[in-house]
């Protein structure tokens, strides 16, 4: 053995012995960070862990921690080693848990995740927020200190003490002492409450008004809890005006709960507000083309799985065109021979919704299917301090309004427009002048079923893709164009917009089953005084 | 044009008729399911006929029961509560069937609950049910209100230190006494009027925006806040959308569910779901033998090992196994006989432990509660020791309290008043 060491080896193994000490010492310095403690069950060692990996100072903490809240920290079975992944493919990049170095790829299959719950979870976000006090962004910062409203872990005093002086933000600085005054808020010094109660009035933090009722309760004799008049004074009024804003938002917010409400309404309804109330086809059928265009997006979205931020660009058209083309089909194949007996038309525009229905069971399964909904459409708005307001909902508001002044143009400004308003208000004068009524039937159908696809792919954002879809949407839709005036696109717009909000204002008194029986009741009165909704037509066309 | 319409509708019972294994020798034992398998409810009852069909034919492949093939009837009720009593009756008087497997709604069970009383068949539930109800004729193998509701709210209780609760449900049968008996519960437990928020809301239901405004506002009172959710089926898409976008995550306030399992969970798009609670009496992602034997069977028999095993298929497998074990012990399929027999017959379930039929018709089983992963799966964070026994009649409120049930020949009777000394003439309420 001895004779087989060259000078030549001898010094590449004493290379690879420094190599190895290094190495270690590197290992050692990272040891600190105690991953291995995260494996396992032990929820309470795994606590305990997060608390030191975020208390370290190690540049890794925040990634770690990150990858921890968001799954993505795995063990690689082979060796036991800690790594973070990129994605959640079948075989994610992989990357070092401790230094970051990249790892290549591995098979899911040989990595294991690292179990939380949610008590874990506060306690990560916690140690986050306290880290995320330092964070360059602006917004993080304000964000990390309002998390830490509610959070009374020992360290986070001390953190935000710490962090104070070094902030130069006014808004950040504010919340910083609204914050570090809550502690206060329940001092036994009279001086300190007083002082306390001063700062964090006119905040809207959620957490200061539970911090101040104790200051206004009384106990069961009915004298004040609080000794001080001074405090108690101050603590009220800040209350009040706590809840005057609240109350203000409040509103804003109904309002807004009614028109994102009423605008899914419109969409749902514009279409058959066209093939009712242009043509005069009662169109069971309607629901089912929203069901449709619902679908279209959830086979757009398998196609380019990797495009889900913009399919829905793609379904857009593609649900308007298969909606539209099956309106079509339908209105040539069987609605075209109906023509004048309502009672058959309904029953036969029934059964097309029973068959879609069963089509879409037998090739999609009866299973819901998952439509995923970009990242530019979730979260919300925050407007002001308390005024929260979701994307997909306004998102939706204004495609539905844009989707109903295109269709308004359409039928104003075309000569398709005109052929349709001629053929509804006097079919034989309008074939006498030329017009092909039997092809402007069938276009008019196809873009009242093409605007119900365009309704689908808004609801696909909102609740179920499944074969039910279309009948829970169609009830609706046909109130609202009955109580909007057969005929009439804007009565159809202030149909929804009027039964939205008053859904919303009814339900908090209500509930929600009771609002909507007496929307009902209210629409079946006001039929009986007024037959021909909101806005009839007049003139000669109303009698056809 | 006839023709059309005519073509249209053939193509239509042709899509609804399910063409069921044409066993025509002599001797078979027909067992009949009356799963939906159209209309609203077929989203979850089509997956337990398919989980019949299996076990049947897994039985077969056994060897059959009795020297005798098994022939599976199917019907399909089509989510229509009358037409599931028609189609009960069906089975039992015209194909003879010696059992029924099926129902997921109570009201379905209770519209079919008079046949097979004036029939006598026999009929196995496989779902979570409100309990106030135990028939002479029906086996519950799904969970009652102890058995899911009250060990989850305790978790909540323990565990979380949960001190404000929602109760939101669906407007019906099931989650009006759920929450019946859950109120009582924790006002037992010392829970304030004011601590609690009881929401109903119609089937279906998609526009949550303000009931989950007012879940934030009433969580937001500085004491920790979970909702415990008997909403139904298609609506939990849209509560569970409206919760992430309006930034409610399971740290702020967990939501526990009843009614939400692998299967639903399928067709949501999880990422924002995850920690949110469910509790049942079995998950999927359980790491036990015969389990994974069960999974393995189901992917190759439905032929797509994508599929979900949920709760109800489990409740099924066991309500199988019992019948089986219980025509064995008898020697015969006579429903007089099996309902005899299968008191007190064990069985493996599938979280490994064993199974039993009580008196009152109900079985034992775990309670487990899981947090929603990434990947649709649940983790179980919870468990009870050893399995429950499935209680009949809630013990949380008055009237029930006092009732007994018990098919042995000590009191053979279902509603039996242990204050009065009297059985009701009725089987069920």
């Amino acid at each position: 053995m001895l004779s087989a060491l060259t000078p030549g080896l001898l010094w590449r193994r004493l290379f690879a012995l420094c190599l190895l000490l290094v190495t270690q010492q590197i290992a050692a310095a990272d040891a600190e960070l105690p991953l291995a403690a995260l494996q396992g069950l032990d929820f309470k060692a795994k606590s305990a862990a997060i608390t030191a990996i975020a208390e370290s100072g190690s540049p890794r903490a925040v990634t770690v921690l990150n990858a921890l809240l968001d799954g993505r920290l795995l063990m690689r079975k082979a060796d036991s080693r800690m790594v973070i992944v990129a994605n959640s493919d079948a075989k994610p990049a992989i990357s070092d848990a401790l230094d970051g170095s990249d790892l290549g790829s591995e098979e899911l299959v040989n990595l294991k995740k690292v179990v939380i719950n949610n008590q874990l979870r506060l306690v990560l976000r916690g140690a986050l927020a306290r880290l995320g006090l330092a964070n360059p962004d602006r917004a993080a910062r304000l964000a990390a200190v309002e998390s830490l409203a509610a959070d009374d872990a020992p360290g986070t005093r001390a953190a935000l003490t710490e962090a104070l002086p070094n902030e130069h933000d006014e808004g950040v600085r504010r919340a910083m002492e609204v914050v570090l005054a809550l502690g206060d808020i329940a001092d036994a010094d009279e001086a300190k409450r007083l002082a306390a109660v001063k700062t964090v009035s006119g905040s809207m933090l959620g957490e200061v008004r539970n911090r101040l009722a104790p200051l206004v309760a009384k106990d069961a004799e009915g004298k004040p809890l609080e000794p001080s008049m001074d405090v108690r004074v101050a603590a009220s009024a800040a209350i009040r005006e706590i809840d005057d804003r609240r109350a203000h938002y409040e509103l804003v917010q109904t309002i807004f709960f009614g028109l994102s409400l009423g605008f899914v309404l419109v969409l749902a309804a514009t279409g058959l507000a066209i093939t009712f109330g242009v043509m005069g086809v009662i169109n069971m059928a309607h629901g089912e083309m929203m069901m449709l265009g619902a679908y279209t997006t959830y086979v757009v979205q398998q196609a380019f799985p990797a495009h889900i931020e913009q399919s829905l660009f793609i379904a857009i058209p593609a649900a308007f065109l298969v909606a539209g083309g099956v309106g079509i089909v339908i209105e040539r194949g069987i609605v075209r021979f109906l023509y004048g007996r309502p009672l058959e038309t309904l029953l036969a525009t029934f059964g097309v919704s029973l068959f879609l229905q069963q089509v879409v069971r037998s090739v999609f399964s009866p299973l819901n299917r998952a439509v995923a909904t970009p990242e530019w459409m979730s979260g919300q708005l925050l407007i002001g301090d308390a005024l929260a307001l979701t994307w997909n909902r306004l998102y939706i508001i204004v495609f539905s309004a844009l989707v109903f002044v295109a269709l308004l143009a359409l039928l104003r400004f075309t000569s398709l427009g005109l052929h349709v308003r001629a053929v509804a208000q006097n079919r034989a004068m309008a074939r006498a002048m030329g017009v092909r009524a039997g092809w402007v039937d069938a276009l008019t159908f196809g873009l009242g079923s093409g605007v119900a696809g365009l309704a689908g792919v808004a609801l696909s954002q909102l609740t179920n893709v499944g074969p039910n879809l279309g009948q829970s949407y169609i009830i609706d839709s046909f109130m609202v164009v009955v109580f909007g005036g057969v005929g009439n696109l804007w009565g159809t717009l202030v149909a929804g917009l009027s039964l939205g909000i008053a859904n919303k204002f009814l339900e908090p008194f209500a509930g929600a089953v009771l609002a909507k029986i007496l929307v009902l009741v209210f629409i079946i009165l006001f039929i009986q005084k007024w037959p021909r909704g909101l806005f009839p037509q007049r003139g000669r066309a109303a009698e056809g | 044009m006839k023709l059309s319409i005519r073509s249209l509708l053939t193509s239509m019972v042709a899509a609804l008729v399910v063409s069921t294994t044409p066993v025509r020798a002599e001797d078979t034992i027909k067992v009949g399911v009356l799963h939906s398998l159209s209309g609203t409810m077929a989203i979850s009852e089509t997956t337990l006929k398919d989980t019949m069909l299996m076990l049947i034919d897994e039985q077969n492949k056994k060897g059959g029961l009795l020297g005798k093939k098994l022939e599976p009837v199917v019907v399909d009720p089509a989510s229509n509560w009358p037409l599931f009593a028609e189609k009960a009756r069906e089975l039992l008087a015209k194909d003879k069937v010696a059992a029924v497997f099926g129902c997921w709604t109570s009201v379905s069970r209770k519209s079919v609950l008079p046949v097979f009383e004036e029939l006598n068949g026999l009929l196995f539930y496989p779902v979570q049910y409100e309990g106030e109800e135990s028939s002479k004729n029906v086996f519950y193998t799904g969970a009652a209100p102890n058995q899911q509701a009250i060990p989850a709210v305790d978790y909540l209780m323990n565990d979380l230190g949960v001190k404000r609760w929602v109760l939101a449900g669906t407007d019906y049968v099931y989650p009006r006494t759920t929450n019946k008996i859950l109120e009582a519960y924790l006002k037992a437990k010392g829970v304030a009027e004011a601590d609690i928020m009881i929401n109903y809301t119609p089937f279906g239901h998609s526009d949550w925006q303000s009931i989950v405004s007012d879940i934030k506002k009433f969580g937001s009172a500085g004491k920790k806040t979970a909702v415990v959710s008997t909403i139904n089926g298609d609506a939990n898409v849209p509560f569970y959308k409206e919760l992430g976008n309006q930034g409610v995550s399971a740290a702020d306030i967990p939501v526990v569910a009843f009614s939400v399992g692998e299967e639903e969970l399928s067709g949501i798009d999880t990422k924002p779901l995850v920690g949110h609670l469910a509790a049942w009496n079995y998950f999927m992602s359980i790491d036990d033998a015969a389990n994974a034997a069960a999974i393995k069977t189901w992917h190759t028999f439905i032929k797509n090992d994508k599929r979900t095993f949920n709760d109800p298929m489990e409740a099924h497998v066991i309500g199988f196994n019992m019948w089986v074990k219980a025509v064995e012990k008898a020697g015969s399929t006579d429903p007089a006989a099996v309902q005899k027999a299968i008191i007190g017959v064990e069985t493996p379930n599938l979280t490994g432990g064993i199974s039993k039929m009580l008196p009152n018709h109900h079985i034992t089983k775990p309670v487990l509660i899981g947090e929603i992963q990434a990947n649709g799966q649940f983790e179980t964070v919870w468990k009870t020791e050893g399995l429950v026994p499935g209680d009949a009649w809630s013990d949380f409120l008055p009237d029930s309290k006092i009732i007994e049930a018990d098919w042995t020949e000590a009191l053979n009777c279902g509603n039996y008043n242990t204050v009065t000394k009297k059985c009701s003439g009725q089987n069920y309420k």
